[in-house]
């Protein structure tokens, strides 16, 4: 593991807790192309970690070469403190659900989940046991002799997972699980998997392309994209200051302005747009430019706040004066597209508490909020998002 | 509703046609059908017809007047010596010829789907021999057996005949198997390898019962190819002689009756096996 990964483990997570998985400089090439890129990641004993980035962000390969499915090009991968990097998957201590969940469709309900359990030779009532109770945890009592097909797609995720809990495996490994579930039963679902592995008490490595699964489960999540880790920690640290734009985009909306550094030191750097006005960003959230003083100042829309054109800045606050474009009633809000003085529009966000005078497109507003929810990230190269990179041969 | 807006008029005729035609085409197919069917059974159902016949004169030949019917000829199937020898001949020939096919015809089917061509050197090369195989003329390949046989100096026998009938039969057995393996998700494999089983075990417990359906077709193609295949036999049978083959023999003199006794048996039981698989396909659903 290298110093800079680990410098952005909160320390609360990382105290006192056992590394249960980590990939030292995991490169793996496919067809010349990397799909996974000098990787490193240290994944904790007992936490719910995700792997969140746009598709063929590298995020299922890395998946796959935990749970012995590709071999890494070059890299180590240790699981439990030993090397496994060229052990054959069944040999590992992990398991996996899979994308399309891989139920055996000739086995009936129970004869799936003690699958892992027949493998290892237990005794008959043991393996009767433990499935029950496995099926208990998941909610699938009096399922047993159902063959996978008569099952809906929410039951067969929870034979899934129940066939993969039941071996106990150090690592559990999580492939878009619910990529096949319908909106509504993928919210029941990830509170569902959220107290089932709090319940079990195993390590969960969550793969996702979906921001506010992986927000909504996650102890800590890492933002991949192109083969690297650009953002790790907790979703809220994650969240509130991204580590790179493409962060500050993928995960959540934000608004995001050119500027240019022009002081530093003290708690405070500022930051001079294009029409001379000036906005404060804590230093801890100034990236290291090496040199360069051409950043993107960020700040989430909901951390806005909107008021009359006359209206007095507080202390400690950024503003902004613009013109109201379009504003548009979401029923728990307000969503307004503000062009400001430097040509950039602006989103934001504001919540419905019974505000008598909202205000219409065409207004003149002020636009504030409170400087230390400021961040500022270094520009991306050419200034798009691309999410949409080469599949990664899946 | 879309009727409403139809005038009435004009609607009833075009119904009426369209009824008319309707009721034309639920006899119409029908009897296509049947007529079909009956082209295909009716020389069938002559040999059944004539297993029961007479045989007037001294020599137990068929002829074919009907002259009374008899069942004299099912109690003494067992009666011509050559025949029953051929025809036990030919079923042991069908079974072993059948597993050793199935055997290599589906480890060969695996391959041709599991490996792309640049892993699987000469992958293309197999898969146009496995198409020549079964377009290539019989009478060509039992020629050209002979021919290596001979060369070979090996004797013509039951060696040489299991040897060309799993020949023929491999590719039968390998198409089959290959498309029940083309929808085949590789992640069930996965999965069994994640929850810790060797890939021998895999192949057990997860492959080999999933792709049982087309090991089974294959396995009773390359079965009915072998118990009624003459050219290639007749080649390559030196003097052992299949039911086939023995058949054809006996037709230069006259055909004993116990040959159409032992056909209705051969039918009957491949009769059974298709209500067989008509039953278990019912008890799946």
């Amino acid at each position: 593991m290298t110093d800079s990964a680990r410098a952005h483990v909160p320390e609360s997570v990382a105290k006192g807790r056992e590394v249960v998985a980590c990939l030292e400089h995991v490169t793996k090439i496919f067809d010349d192309a990397p799909a996974v890129d000098d990787l490193n990641l240290e994944i904790y004993e007992g936490e719910f970690f995700s792997l969140l980035g746009p598709s063929g962000c590298g995020k299922t390969t890395s998946l796959r070469m935990l749970g012995g499915f590709e071999e890494p090009t070059s890299g180590r991968i240790l699981l439990g403190g030993r090397d496994v990097t060229y052990q054959a998957p069944y040999h590992r201590d992990v398991n996996t659900v899979f994308q399309s969940y891989a139920l055996f469709p000739h086995l009936n309900v129970f004869e799936n989940v003690a699958f892992g359990l027949r493998r290892r030779h237990l005794e008959k009532a043991e393996v009767a046991r433990r499935v029950g109770s496995l099926l208990e945890i998941v909610d699938l009592p009096n399922f047993e002799k159902r063959r996978a097909a008569q099952l809906s797609g929410g039951q067969q995720q929870r034979v899934a997972l129940a066939r993969a809990l039941v071996n106990e495996p150090k690592l559990l490994l999580l492939d878009e699980p619910m990529s096949a579930l319908d909106a509504k039963l993928r919210r029941q679902m990830q509170i569902e998997l959220k107290r089932i592995q709090t319940q079990v008490g195993i390590t969960f490595l969550y793969v996702t392309h979906d921001q506010e699964e992986a927000m909504t489960m996650s102890d800590r999540l890492a933002v991949m994209r192109a083969g690297k880790i650009e953002g790790i920690g907790s979703p809220r640290d994650v969240y509130d200051s991204p580590s790179t734009e493409f962060v500050a985009t993928f995960l959540g909306a934000s608004n995001l302005l050119t500027g240019e550094i022009t002081s530093t030191g003290g708690p405070f750097a500022t930051v001079t747009m294009s029409d001379a006005s000036t906005l404060s960003v804590p230093s801890d959230r100034v990236p290291d430019t090496g040199g360069a003083t051409n950043v993107k100042v960020g700040v989430r829309p909901e951390k806005i706040s909107i008021g009359a054109a006359n209206a007095s800045t507080p202390p400690g606050h950024n503003a902004l004066r613009g013109q109201v474009r379009v504003s548009t009633f979401t029923g728990v809000g307000n969503q307004y597209l503000v062009d400001t003085a430097s040509g950039v529009e602006l989103t934001v966000y504001a919540q419905n508490i019974g505000q008598e005078s909202a205000p219409r497109s065409g207004d003149n507003v002020t636009l504030t909020w409170p400087a230390e929810h400021t961040f500022a990230v270094r520009p991306m190269r050419g200034g798009r998002r691309d999410d949409e990179e080469p599949s990664e041969g899946e | 509703m879309s009727l409403d807006t139809t005038p009435k008029v004009a609607k009833a005729p075009r119904e009426k046609s369209l009824g008319r035609r309707r009721r034309v085409g639920r006899f119409a197919l029908p009897t296509y059908s049947w007529l079909v069917i009956a082209y295909l059974v009716f020389p069938i159902v002559v040999m059944i017809i004539y297993s029961f016949n007479r045989v007037i004169g001294g020599l137990q030949l068929v002829s074919f007047s009907w002259n009374g019917f008899t069942t004299l000829w099912y109690q003494q199937w067992s009666n011509v010596p050559g025949l029953t020898a051929a025809f036990w001949l030919s079923i042991r020939l069908a079974l072993v010829s059948t597993v050793i096919a199935t055997v290599l015809g589906t480890l060969l089917a695996l391959a041709l789907v599991r490996y792309r061509s640049n892993k699987f050197r000469g992958k293309i090369a197999v898969e146009q021999i496995l198409f020549l195989n079964i377009a290539a003329p019989e009478i060509v390949m039992g020629a050209s057996l002979l021919g290596l046989f001979v060369t070979l100096n090996i004797g013509r026998g039951f060696v040489t005949l299991v040897l060309a009938h799993v020949m023929f039969s491999i590719a039968y057995v390998t198409v089959t198997v290959r498309a029940r393996l083309a929808g085949f998700d590789r992640s069930l494999e996965e999965a069994a390898y994640d929850l810790g089983a060797n890939p021998l075990t895999t192949f057990r417990l997860v492959t080999l019962p999933l792709i049982m359906p087309g090991v089974l077709a294959g396995a009773l193609m390359a079965f009915a190819l072998s118990i009624d295949d003459f050219v290639t036999s007749n080649f390559v049978s030196g003097s052992s002689d299949p039911f086939p083959v023995w058949v054809y023999g006996a037709t230069r003199v006259g055909i004993p009756p116990q040959v159409f006794v032992f056909g209705t048996f051969i039918f009957m039981v491949g009769i059974g096996f298709a209500f067989m698989s008509i039953v278990l396909a019912r008890k799946k659903t």
